[in-house]
């Protein structure tokens, strides 16, 4: 009777959780070690190459990783919800496509800009209702969609390029190519996405719910979690923001082709798994993705500059990939 | 002790087999119960009857001097009857804290949006844990805990419904010995705050260590329901494999 009654940890103050102060919680961030692994290789490179560490180059890197970053951030409530959505640049495809169609028809750019956010919307839908209502395996459905997606986007436009966007040809490349307060406009983009995907993670039932099915979902099901909703919207919000990617790139590029998008799955993946995503579920951040995709691009841009052939990018890019889960694996060690 | 349920003659059958063969049983407020019996023998059924997931065919179901038909765990839930699951059904990659409220979260308002009050769901459920007397620290993910700390998470999950019976599927089937005698100790805690707790187990030591009382079941009969202090381990090993037909 008497041992079990003796907890000699109950003076403790209970509130105060965890005993961790703020800097060792920041040292165990994977964001952390991202963000100083960008920081050396940038200064190596700049070494070698004196060109690197311009603003106009760094901006340059900046601007290149916020399309691959918002990618990245809708696939980050996916992978924390313990799926994976492997047709995003499929749904680009789509999303690009029916964005030329639209502004081709000579329609305000207002209506282009919904109809590509209800096609990014819809195909996600599609994927989150199979997997979860027909439970089939995610990497099996959206290999589907990646397939059914390119050749729908074929279809679509019968192989023609779009460059001709009507009345609203001046502004969609102002809205992608353009520039606010000296920053690019898909930067803002990029740093509101990151912003409200921390909020909804940190702050709402849907991310709390996100992590409660990545991590025991017959869990999250006896708790009354309404699970299937859950990992639908995870698709469906995925889909939003590959349409937001969408309409800043094609105004950036200046026309659509239906090969757009076509192998970005790869790099929005690697930048969510480097930015401390798991892929068995239940662990990821909004600022990790970002972080993640500013490095594969930086890795890109470095080996540009300092004369690597570039068949080697995949190379590097792989490497950093196994590095990070390492890191991760690493990390939950210590904790 | 006042009766808190009462099942009359309960019968349950698949089919042909008849899992649950005029059972009769009452669970007292405050008072610890083992329940034993080796595999088949009408444990799992009969705790799944209390539990809402089968319905009796025939039989009454007594709670708190009426009879009831529980249509499902969510309606025994309501009736203030909570299960532990032998897994725990707890996610390991959040806090203690989400994990006592997962699924019925403190919200509170910010401007016009709706958002988790983390500072009051981790008080209450510090509150909770002391109550427990578990050392358990609400902000810790449940990943870095021992059994017997998930454990007191799992508990504490059924103390946020204010729940009555607590039924409790082998709690210390794998877990070492000083989390056993950590869990045990969580059972004594429910107990002394009036909880009628249900313990399933195959481990004769914590049954007679913290039951009030041992109902046997063997082929789908109660054949023994005795204060434990009346009994020994060796009767109800007896009662369990038939060397010993009732007691």
């Amino acid at each position: 009777m008497s041992a079990p009654d003796d907890h000699p940890g109950m003076e403790i103050d209970l509130l105060k959780g965890s005993s961790r102060t703020l800097l060792n919680r920041v040292l165990l961030a994977q964001e952390t070690w991202i963000a100083i692994a960008i920081l050396v290789l940038g200064l190596v490179v700049s070494m070698i190459a004196p060109k690197f560490a311009t603003p106009g180059n760094l901006l340059n890197i900046f601007q290149n990783a916020c399309f691959i970053g918002i990618m990245a951030i809708g696939m980050t409530p996916v992978i924390i919800s313990g799926g994976i959505d492997i047709s995003v640049g499929s749904i680009l495809g789509m999303c690009g496509v029916t964005l030329g169609i639209v502004l081709n028809a000579d329609m305000p750019l207002v209506v282009g800009i919904a109809a590509t956010l209800a096609m990014g919307v819809l195909c996600g839908t599609v994927n989150g209702t199979i997997i979860a209502y027909v439970k089939l395996p995610p990497f099996i459905v959206t290999l589907a969609t990646l397939s059914i997606g390119r050749s729908l986007a074929l279809v679509l436009t019968n192989n023609q390029v779009f460059y001709e966007f009507g009345r609203a040809s001046d502004a969609i490349v102002a809205l992608g190519g353009g520039y606010t307060l000296g920053l690019p406009n898909v930067v803002y983009a990029l740093v509101i996405g990151v912003i409200v995907l921390h909020f909804l993670l940190t702050m709402s039932r849907w991310g709390r719910y996100l992590f409660a099915i990545g991590g025991n979902e017959p869990a999250a099901r006896l708790s009354g979690i309404p699970v299937d909703l859950i990992k639908i919207s995870a698709y469906a919000f995925s889909g939003f923001m590959v349409g937001v990617t969408a309409i800043f790139l094609v105004g950036w590029l200046g026309a659509v082709t239906n090969s757009i998008g076509t192998g970005y799955e790869l790099q929005v993946i690697a930048s969510t798994v480097i930015g401390g995503a798991s892929l068995t579920g239940g662990f990821g951040s909004a600022l990790g993705a970002g972080i993640g995709a500013i490095l594969v691009e930086t890795i890109r841009n470095a080996l540009l500059l300092a004369g690597v052939n570039p068949f080697w990018q995949g190379t590097f890019v792989g490497c950093f990939i196994l590095a990070a889960v390492l890191l991760e694996r690493i990390r939950s060690v210590r904790r | 002790m006042p009766v808190l349920a009462r099942l009359e003659h309960i019968v349950k059958d698949f089919g042909a087999v008849r899992a649950l063969d005029n059972v009769s049983l009452d669970i007292n407020e405050g008072e610890v119960l083992g329940l034993m019996g080796d595999n088949g023998a009408g444990k799992s059924t009969l705790v799944k009857t209390i539990a809402g997931n089968f319905q009796p065919t025939s039989g009454t179901y007594v709670l708190e001097g009426k009879s009831v038909q529980l249509s499902g765990p969510a309606d025994a839930r309501r009736h203030g009857i909570e299960v532990v699951y032998q897994d725990l059904a707890i996610c390991d990659n959040l806090t203690a804290s989400a994990n006592v409220f997962l699924g019925r979260e403190i919200m509170r308002q910010l401007g016009p949006l709706k958002v988790l009050d983390h500072k009051s769901m981790n008080t209450r459920s510090a509150e909770i844990f002391r109550e427990l007397k578990s050392e358990t620290r609400p902000a810790d993910l449940v990943v870095r805990m021992s059994g017997g700390q998930r454990q007191a998470v799992a508990i504490a999950r059924t103390r946020l419904a204010k729940s009555k019976i607590v039924l409790m599927d082998e709690p210390t089937a794998a877990i070492s010995v000083r989390q056993v005698a950590e869990v045990l100790a969580l059972i004594r805690r429910m107990k002394d705050q009036g909880l009628s707790v249900i313990l399933i187990s195959h481990r004769m030591p914590d049954v007679f260590e913290v039951c009030d009382r041992v109902v046997v079941m063997r082929r789908g009969r109660k054949v023994a329901d005795k204060p434990i202090a009346q009994s020994s381990p060796e009767e109800v090993t007896g009662l369990i494999t038939g060397a010993i037909q009732t007691a």
